[in-house]
C-alpha cells in the first residue's frame, strides 16, 4: 500500500518533470540550445500565481501563462535571436546570464525572504489509500499536456513545421516555412508548460523564493538528457522515470539523504550506456 | 658571455610579462606583508584573487582551448578542499605539525588534493570519450551536484557533514604569497602545454574533432589530459580555499561557483588565459569591495549588473550580425591603425609565440570562395584573387 502511494507520488513529480523538461527538449529540438533559463520562467509563473491567487485561482493560472509566454518571448528575442548561427558555447553562456539575470531581478522585485502560501485541496480517501487531491490533479493535468502536446505536433501545420524545423532549418525555409516565427512559437509553448509546471510545483512546495525554479529545472533538465534530449516522448519517459525514482529514494530513509545523487548517478549511467538518451536519435555526422 | 646577451636578446620577452607582472605583485605584497604587515581584508582580497586566477587559468584550457564546456569545476575544487583539508588537519596532529612545518604540511596538502581532483578530472573526462558538447556539459554539472551531496552526508568524524570541515591554518601573512607562486606554477604548466604540440592537438579538437581525428591525433587521450590537468589545478584552488576559511561546507561549492568561474573565462576571452587572469581579478576585487558596500536584499544588485553584462559581451562577441561592426571599431583593428602597422603573416617567424591567439576556424565559404578580380587598367586579364580573406 505505502508503496503504491510512492508511486502515485513519484508519477505525479514525473509529471511535473516532464512538462518542464518538454520545454527544454522541443527548445533543443528546435534551435539546437541549452534553455538553461527554462527553470527561471518556472520561478516567474510561481510568482505570478503568488502574486493573484488572492484575487481569483483560475485568474492567477491564467495570468501565470501569459506572463511567462511574455517573459519567455522577450528573452527569446534579445538573448537568443540575436545569437543565431553562433557558436552553441556563446548560446549557452547567455543563457546562462538570462537565468541570473531574472533570479536577481525576482530578488530587486520581492526580496530574498521566501514567501509561504497554504493551499490546501484536501485529501482523497480510497479504502486505506490516503492521496493528496493535488497530486491527482497533477498526475491528471500532465498526461492531458502530454497528450495534446503530442497531437499538436502530429497533427496540425504549426506542429508539423515544428518538426520540419527541427529536422532541417534550411530545408524547411525553402518550403515555405517561417523559421523564426517557429521558434518564437516553441518558446511560447515551453513557457506556457513552465508556467503549469510552475503552478503544480508551487501546490507542492507551497513556498516561494528565487531559486524556486532551479532545482526542478536541473532535475526536469537531467530528465530531458536521459530520455534524449531533441525527442518529445524522451523527455515525458524521462520526466516520469525521474520522478519514481527520487519517490522511491526519499521513502527509503538509508539513502533518502542521496537521493540528488542517485538521479544524477542514473543520467551519467544510462549517458555513457547510450550517449544520447534513451530515446534520442543517432545522428551521423557529416563533413 | 657574448652569446648569453645574445640569447637574452632572443628571449621574447612579450611572453613573459604575466611572469613579470605577477612576480611583481608577489614581491611588493609579500615585503610589506611580512615586513610591515597587511591589513587583513587585504590579505583575505589577495587570496581570493590568487584562488580566482587558478581556477579560472585551468578552466580556460577546458573551455577555451579544449572547446568543451565544463560545469563542474567547483566540484573538482571542492575535493581537493575536502581532502586537501583532512590531510592537512589529520597531520597537524602528529609529529609533523610541530611549529615551523605549517608549509610542509600544506605543500603534502596540495598535492593530496591536487592528485585526488585530478583523478575525478579522470574519472569525469572518462565520459568525454563517448559523449559531446552539450552532454559532456550535463555530465560535468551531476559530478559537481554528485560530490557536493556526498560530502553533505559524510559523518561528523570523517568530513564533518553538514556542519563543515574544520580546516587548518596557516599564517596569513604567508598563505597568499603561497597562492600567487601557485598561480606562477599553473602560469607556466598551462602556458608552456598550450605552446607544445599537445596544447597544437587541442586545439585542432577544438576547431574540427573529425579533422583532428583525420589528422592523427589521439583525441580521446587529449581531451583526458586536459581534463585531468585543469582539475588539477582545481584541487590546488580548493586546498588554498581550505586554507584560507575556518570551516568549509560543501554548499559553498555549487552550481552557481561553477557558472562564476564560466564567466571569468567567458569575460576574459575564450582561449586567452592573460584574459582570464585580468577578467579573474577584476571580478573577485569587484566582488569583495561590493561584498562591503552593498548589505543584505541590495547585495543582489551585484548579479544583476553581472548577467547583464555578460549577456551584452557575449552577443557583442559572438553575433554574426555584429561582425562587420566588430571588424571596424575592435580593439586591437584600432590599436592597429594606430600605430600604422599592418600585420603581415610572413613577418610572424615562430607562430607558437602567438599561442594566446590561437585562430579559430575558418568558415567554409570563406576557404571555397575564389574572386575573380578584373583589373580595370583595360588589359582585360582576369585575375584569380587570394584563396582566403580577398573580400
Amino acid at each position: 500500500m505505502d508503496f503504491l502511494i510512492t508511486l502515485v507520488n513519484g508519477l505525479s513529480l514525473g509529471g511535473i518533470y516532464a512538462m518542464i523538461a518538454l520545454g527544454y527538449t522541443m527548445v533543443y529540438g528546435i534551435a539546437k540550445m541549452l534553455n538553461f533559463a527554462h527553470g527561471d520562467i518556472i520561478m516567474v509563473g510561481g510568482y505570478t500565481i503568488l502574486l493573484f491567487i488572492p484575487i481569483n485561482p483560475v485568474l492567477a493560472i491564467v495570468a501565470a501563462i501569459v506572463f511567462c509566454v511574455i517573459v519567455g518571448i522577450t528573452v527569446e528575442r534579445f538573448a537568443y535571436k540575436p545569437l543565431r548561427g553562433a557558436s552553441p558555447l556563446a548560446v549557452l553562456i547567455t543563457a546562462i546570464g538570462v537565468s541570473t539575470l531574472l533570479q536577481s531581478l525576482a530578488q530587486v522585485i520581492f526580496g530574498s525572504a521566501p514567501k509561504i502560501q497554504q493551499i490546501n485541496l484536501g485529501v482523497l480517501q480510497v479504502g486505506e489509500l490516503k492521496i493528496e487531491i493535488s497530486t491527482i490533479i497533477t498526475l491528471i493535468c500532465s498526461v492531458a499536456v502530454m497528450v495534446a502536446l503530442h497531437l499538436f505536433v502530429k497533427y496540425t501545420r504549426v506542429g508539423r513545421a515544428m518538426v520540419a524545423v527541427s529536422e532541417d532549418k534550411g530545408a524547411a525555409q525553402l518550403m515555405g516555412i517561417n523559421v523564426n516565427l517557429i521558434i518564437l512559437i516553441t518558446f511560447a509553448i515551453g513557457s506556457a508548460l513552465a508556467a503549469l509546471a510552475g503552478l503544480f510545483y508551487f501546490l507542492k512546495v507551497q513556498t516561494m523564493t528565487t531559486t524556486f525554479g532551479a532545482l526542478p529545472g536541473i532535475k526536469a533538465f537531467t530528465a530531458a538528457v536521459i530520455g534524449g534530449i531533441g525527442s518529445i516522448p524522451g523527455a515525458m519517459v524521462g520526466g516520469l522515470l525521474l520522478g519514481v525514482v527520487e519517490s522511491i529514494c526519499l521513502s527509503i530513509p538509508a539513502i533518502s539523504a542521496y537521493t540528488d545523487a542517485i538521479e544524477f548517478g542514473i543520467l551519467i549511467i544510462i549517458l555513457l550506456v547510450k550517449p544520447t538518451g534513451l530515446l534520442g536519435k543517432k545522428r551521423r555526422e557529416k563533413v | 658571455m657574448g652569446s648569453f646577451v645574445k640569447g637574452l636578446k632572443k628571449v621574447k620577452w612579450k611572453n613573459y610579462i604575466n611572469y613579470v607582472a605577477i612576480g611583481i605583485v608577489t614581491i611588493v605584497f609579500g615585503v610589506l606583508s611580512i615586513g610591515s604587515g597587511l591589513p587583513s581584508s587585504t590579505l583575505y582580497l589577495l587570496e581570493k584573487i590568487a584562488i580566482s586566477i587558478i581556477l579560472a587559468a585551468s578552466l580556460s584550457l577546458v573551455v577555451g582551448f579544449l572547446g568543451e564546456l565544463s560545469l563542474g569545476h567547483a566540484g573538482f575544487m571542492c575535493v581537493g578542499a575536502y581532502l586537501g583539508g583532512k590531510i592537512a588537519a589529520m597531520l597537524a596532529k602528529t609529529a609533523l605539525g610541530g611549529v615551523g612545518n605549517g608549509i610542509l604540511v600544506l605543500v603534502i596538502a596540495l598535492i593530496v588534493g591536487g592528485a585526488c581532483a585530478g583523478a575525478c578530472g579522470f574519472i569525469v573526462g572518462l565520459p568525454a570519450l563517448r559523449l559531446k558538447g552539450d552532454y559532456l556539459a550535463i555530465v560535468t554539472l551531476a559530478f559537481g551536484e554528485i560530490v557536493k551531496v556526498i560530502f553533505q552526508n559524510s559523518s561528523a568524524e570523517t568530513f564533518g557533514g553538514p556542519i563543515g570541515l574544520t580546516t587548518p591554518r596557516l599564517d596569513k601573512k604567508y598563505l597568499f604569497i603561497i597562492g600567487f607562486i601557485l598561480i606562477l606554477v599553473t602560469l607556466a604548466v598551462l602556458q608552456n602545454f598550450i605552446r607544445s604540440k599537445h596544447g597544437r592537438a587541442i586545439t585542432a579538437i577544438r576547431d574540427n574533432e573529425i579533422a583532428a581525428k583525420a589528422m592523427g591525433i589521439n583525441v580521446t587521450k587529449y581531451k583526458l589530459i586536459g581534463f585531468v590537468i585543469a582539475a588539477i589545478f582545481a584541487g590546488f584552488a580548493g586546498v588554498i580555499f581550505s586554507y584560507s576559511q575556518n570551516n568549509i561546507s560543501s554548499a559553498t561549492f555549487d552550481y552557481n561557483y561553477s557558472i562564476e568561474i564560466l564567466v571569468m573565462v567567458v569575460l576574459g576571452g575564450m582561449g586567452n588565459i592573460n584574459g582570464s587572469i585580468i577578467s579573474a581579478t577584476l571580478i573577485t576585487f569587484l566582488n569583495v569591495q561590493l561584498q562591503n558596500v552593498l548589505k543584505g536584499d541590495l547585495a543582489v544588485l551585484k548579479d544583476l549588473l553581472y548577467a547583464l553584462i555578460l549577456i551584452v559581451i557575449v552577443i557583442y562577441n559572438n553575433a554574426p550580425k555584429l561582425k562587420n561592426f566588430r571588424d571596424k571599431y575592435s580593439i586591437g583593428n584600432l590599436l592597429q591603425k594606430i600605430i600604422k602597422k599592418k600585420h603581415d603573416p610572413s613577418n610572424v617567424r615562430d607562430d607558437a609565440a602567438r599561442w594566446d591567439v590561437v585562430p579559430t576556424k575558418i568558415s567554409m565559404d570563406e576557404v571555397l570562395s575564389t574572386d575573380i578580380v578584373v583589373d580595370d587598367t583595360g588589359d582585360n586579364s582576369a585575375d584569380v584573387g587570394e584563396r582566403r580573406g580577398a573580400k
